[in-house]
């Protein structure tokens, strides 16, 4: 009886684990040892057992499954196929290492108390997972609006700071209008017919005008859960406020959901393809891109400059989708399929390094109660566990060569560099440009990186207090390990994850990258030829190693290997301390000076009179003052207008509504 | 694997070992003999290594294992760079493991790991040195990709044995897309290798140096790996350059006696390249840090007009 399960049947017994979990925390709402021990490693294994579960569903029929919940005459429908699968696989992998880290994050303290974190944890995991498989409108928006509602409590986990508190409502805010703009995309989709299934929604074909103002829907809609440029301002805000395994599941997964959202309507629901929607995307990918990693650089905050450089890799995501979609639009099935592998190697690549980017944060955030970056400093000689998996996370987020980073990168580059052979000039002008932008786009990635890793644990200690500090505890470790250990192991092996996202792309755009993925080369990934192109990662660890080992060896045989211990030369300057290093404001300096037309900056310099001086500068976001506070402005304005109606009378409010009723009358006379 | 090929990328790697002082050698003579001094011999890298490597390494109290690790790491990179650039042959049976993007990937770590080891021990020189070295390198790169883009796209491929191989056997012609690109090249070239318009390689002068500040507390061994590794590195960039703009003298597959003839082609190449640049170093002034910028975006642009052109003209 068992054995006739389908995967999809394994996929609800993990929601419902998790949910039974949810509700055993709500029980021990206090007992922290048992929701730290025993729960969230319990949804750990829960996330591990995801993964299996839909293994096995790559390139095989969809499953389906109808629940029986929801309204009347509209059950909600479920579907397991290869897309849902790859971003099934991606929760379970990098949930797994989360919920390891958070048995060892959340303590007792302030806010909200760890039984109920627990609870809404699970619940945020739950939803996601029923995002990706819903397949009907009405289940998907109810997934949606719960991941919302879940990880908006969760931000506010610690809703005693008023900050914390504003950070919540503007991502409640900025996810509720994403929220109608996609439900108003649904409202398109289904052209009329009034049935809400993704089937139907696949099966109606829009004209090009009514399918465009659906893709523009899903764009504003999903980018504002993913952080597209403008409506990226939650984002800052919301990673610092929140815990960070909270943050890291958010940045690491959440913000994929968005992406899977954007793929699912515009290559499965959608039929017509129009090319200047790619164009669309790429350019606003860009943007997104290059904005993101410039703030990245100057931010004095770590989760702040993690945050940033999120809004970074979203961009990437979104410009490598702009691109599969103009290639789709012409009917060029490789380009697409490698145009997409490159998106979900980097979905992929981006959720493991930044989570544990995030994760390595809690844990100096745990070990020194520091995030502002002019406060740490020299913590590789105290954690060294942490320091030196985050700068796992560190090399494949600067995209080098051999972590994951790096695997989609270089896909993303090539997908650009293939592309000659577009019908349009214009565009085939066009597109290697947009290929110099995302070099220009790596290379500050990894500016914003040195600078992470380097003011947080290289250096002499800027506090004093830094010199307690302890490492991160076994389950903080082991998470961080996960996590890390898949950085390497996709940027070493990069065809275990094409094997898998090859039966996507099939499904998607009806072809794959097949030939890499053959046995005979799994040594090498080349898109199309080894002459063409090709990168053996293995081979280029090897290359690395021999040449480190052999010249240690030399050096050992021929010289010695004497050394001794002295204080620091500093060119003979004999009196140097921690205050004498470069800041994280120091370190973004050459940054705001050259993008300077990117920041509002209010600089406050001493005078030579000043008899305390201080030097004070502050980076602020032009769309605040463009974008966000006008529209603020004009709300509290219309918000006045209609206060006015408001005498606070009873008599007046009588006066409404009978004016209301005779107007009622005499629309219903006519 | 062929022998022929094993024997290639051998001689590859050996060649760039123990030529690489020499360039360096050479380039500092051709410098001293232009600005009337008699100057050091070209040997003198060689002297240096030997006396540096005999030396004891003094380390700074505090250092962390990331600071040893990294004088190895950046010679491990470079000896993989000068391990795939075709710089005898183009039967390298190490060429397929990294290709273009991959090389300025290579280039990368080695830049990133040099930087972290300066802030290592937290003195001011270093993490200056460290900010400017990124500095530099996150302009330099996208320039040095986009020249790379130029080439592939002529030549249909991003591997660089095959770039080398297709720009060798096209008829001799002028291509304005290459013009463009070996331009902001050359231009890539003296940032990434600290020379003189951007950095000066025989500065001491505090508040001007970019790579002597990255390696102010390196000494004895470590010291002189890092500084073979740049000597390396100078080696890379010229063969890169020789390979893609003068590709001519380069061997390819079961050609043994090419690969011999080889040897002197490359030796000549580099001994005018090495008084070119030396000339250009003593001809040019050093440039104020914050136009540094300006000159990296100028290569940035112009490699991209290179690929313009390309498209414009398709050549």
């Amino acid at each position: 009886m068992m054995l006739n399960w389908l995967s999809i049947d394994y996929v609800l017994l993990v929601i419902a684990l998790w949910l039974g979990i949810g509700v055993a925390g709500v029980f021990a709402l206090r007992r922290f040892r048992f929701v730290a021990r025993v729960l969230f490693p319990l949804g750990g294994v829960g996330c591990l057992a995801l993964a299996g579960a839909v293994l096995p569903m790559f390139g095989s029929t969809p499953d389906i499954a109808i629940l029986p919940l929801g309204l009347p005459q509209l059950p909600f429908h479920l579907r397991l196929d290869g897309l849902s699968a790859f971003f099934l696989v991606l929760i379970g992998a990098v949930g797994a290492g989360i919920s390891m880290f958070a048995a060892g994050y959340f303590r007792n303290g302030a806010g909200t108390p760890p039984g109920l974190l627990c609870l809404e944890y699970h619940v945020f995991l739950a939803s996601m997972v029923l995002v990706v498989l819903a397949d009907d409108a009405y289940a998907f928006m109810v997934a949606w609006e719960t991941m919302a509602l879940s990880s908006f409590f969760l931000v506010t986990a610690n809703h005693k700071l008023p900050e914390v508190r504003q950070a919540g409502f503007l991502y409640l805010l900025i996810a509720h209008v994403g929220a109608i703009a996609i439900l108003l995309c649904f409202g398109v989709l289904q052209a009329n017919s009034g049935d809400y299934t993704f089937a139907n929604m696949r099966a109606q074909s829009l004209s090009p005008a009514w399918a465009s103002i659906a893709f523009i829907l899903a764009v504003l809609g999903f980018g504002a859960k993913a952080g597209m440029l403008p409506l990226h301002v939650w984002l800052p805000e919301a990673h610092p406020a929140a815990p960070s395994p909270v943050s890291a599941l958010m940045s690491g997964v959440m913000l994929k959901t968005a992406i899977y959202g954007l793929l699912r309507i515009s290559f499965d629901l959608l039929d017509v393809h129009v090319w200047w929607w790619g164009g669309l995307l790429l350019a606003l990918g860009l943007a997104t891109a290059v904005f993101g990693v410039v703030f990245a650089t100057v931010q004095t905050d770590m989760k702040r400059l993690l945050a940033y450089s999120s809004i970074e890799n979203i961009g990437l995501l979104l410009a490598g989708i702009g691109l599969a979609l103009i290639f789709h639009a012409y009917r060029m099935s490789a380009l697409t399929a490698l145009a997409l592998t490159a998106v979900l190697y980097h979905a992929v690549s981006h959720a493991f390094f930044k989570s544990v980017l995030f994760l390595g944060t809690g844990s100096v955030l745990h070990a020194t109660g520091e995030r502002n970056l002019g406060r740490l400093g020299g913590l590789i000689r105290y954690m060294p566990w942490t320091a030196w998996l985050v700068l796992v996370g560190v090399f494949a987020s600067s995209g080098l060569p051999p972590f994951s980073g790096f695997v989609a990168e270089w896909l993303l580059l090539q997908s650009f560099l293939f592309t000659p052979g577009l019908p349009d000039s214009f565009l085939n002008m066009f597109i290697p440009i947009v290929a110099a932008v995302i070099a220009l786009v790596a290379a500050l990635a990894g500016y914003a990186m040195v600078k992470f890793f380097g003011v947080i644990f290289l250096g002499q200690p800027r506090e004093e207090k830094l010199k307690q500090a302890r490492d991160a505890g076994f389950w903080e470790k082991g998470g961080m390990l996960w996590l890390a250990g898949w950085c390497i192991v996709l940027g070493l092996f990069p065809n275990l994850l094409i094997r898998l996202i090859d039966p996507v792309t099939v499904s998607l755009v009806g072809a794959g990258l097949g030939r890499s993925t053959t046995e005979s080369n799994w040594l090498f990934l080349a898109p199309s030829s080894i002459e063409r192109a090709s990168f053996a990662p293995l081979l280029f660890l090897l290359g690395i190693t021999a040449g480190c080992l052999i010249a240690f060896a030399l050096v050992r045989v021929f010289y010695h290997g004497r050394l001794r211990r002295s204080p620091p030369w500093d060119c003979g300057h004999p009196w140097q301390n921690a205050r004498m290093q470069d800041t994280a404001e120091g370190f973004g300096q050459p940054i705001r000076q050259i993008f300077s037309p990117f920041f509002r900056l209010k600089r406050h310099l001493p005078t030579p009179a000043d008899s305390a001086p201080s030097y004070h500068v502050e980076v602020s976001d032009h769309f605040w003052h463009w974008l966000y506070l006008p529209v603020a402005r004009g709300i509290e304005f219309l918000a006045a207008l209609v206060g006015r109606l408001q005498q606070g009378r009873i008599s007046i409010y009588l006066l409404y509504s009978f004016l209301t009723l005779l107007f009622m009358l005499f629309l219903v006379q006519r | 694997m062929s022998i022929s090929g094993f024997f290639s990328q051998l001689l590859a790697i050996v060649m760039a070992l123990v030529l690489a002082p020499l360039l360096m050698g050479w380039v500092n003579q051709w410098r001293a003999w232009l600005q009337n001094k008699s100057g050091p011999g070209v040997l003198q890298p060689y002297r240096m290594l030997h006396k540096l490597f005999h030396k004891e390494s003094v380390l700074a109290e505090d250092a962390s294992s990331l600071f040893r690790m990294a004088p190895y790491m950046v010679f491990g990179c470079m000896v993989l760079a000068c391990a795939i650039i075709p710089t005898l042959s183009t039967d390298l049976p190490l060429s397929p493991a990294a290709d273009a993007i991959a090389l300025v990937g290579l280039f990368a770590v080695a830049r990133v790991f040099i930087s972290l080891a300066a802030m290592d021990i937290g003195t001011a020189f270093g993490s200056m040195g460290a900010r400017r070295e990124m500095l530099i390198g996150f302009l330099a790169e996208p320039a040095l990709l986009s020249v790379f883009f130029t080439t592939s796209l002529i030549s249909h491929s991003t591997a660089l044995t095959s770039m080398v191989e297709y720009l060798a056997h096209k008829e001799f012609a002028i291509y304005p897309s290459l013009a463009f690109a070996g331009l902001a090249f050359s231009m890539v070239s003296f940032a990434e290798n600290a020379r003189v318009p951007v950095d000066n390689p025989a500065t001491h002068l505090e508040l001007t140096m970019i790579h002597e500040a990255l390696i102010l507390e390196y000494s004895g061994r470590h010291l002189a790996l890092i500084e073979w590794a740049a000597a390396l590195k100078l080696f890379a960039y010229s063969c890169i350059g020789l390979a893609l703009f003068f590709p001519w003298g380069i061997a390819e597959a079961e050609a043994p006696l090419a690969l011999i003839l080889a040897i002197p082609a490359l030796v000549f190449k580099l001994a005018i390249g090495g008084f070119l640049l030396a000339l250009i170093e003593t001809l040019s002034a050093k440039m104020r840090i914050f136009r540094v910028p300006e000159f990296l975006a100028t290569a940035f642009l112009l490699a991209v007009i290179g690929m313009l052109v390309h498209f414009l003209l398709g050549a």
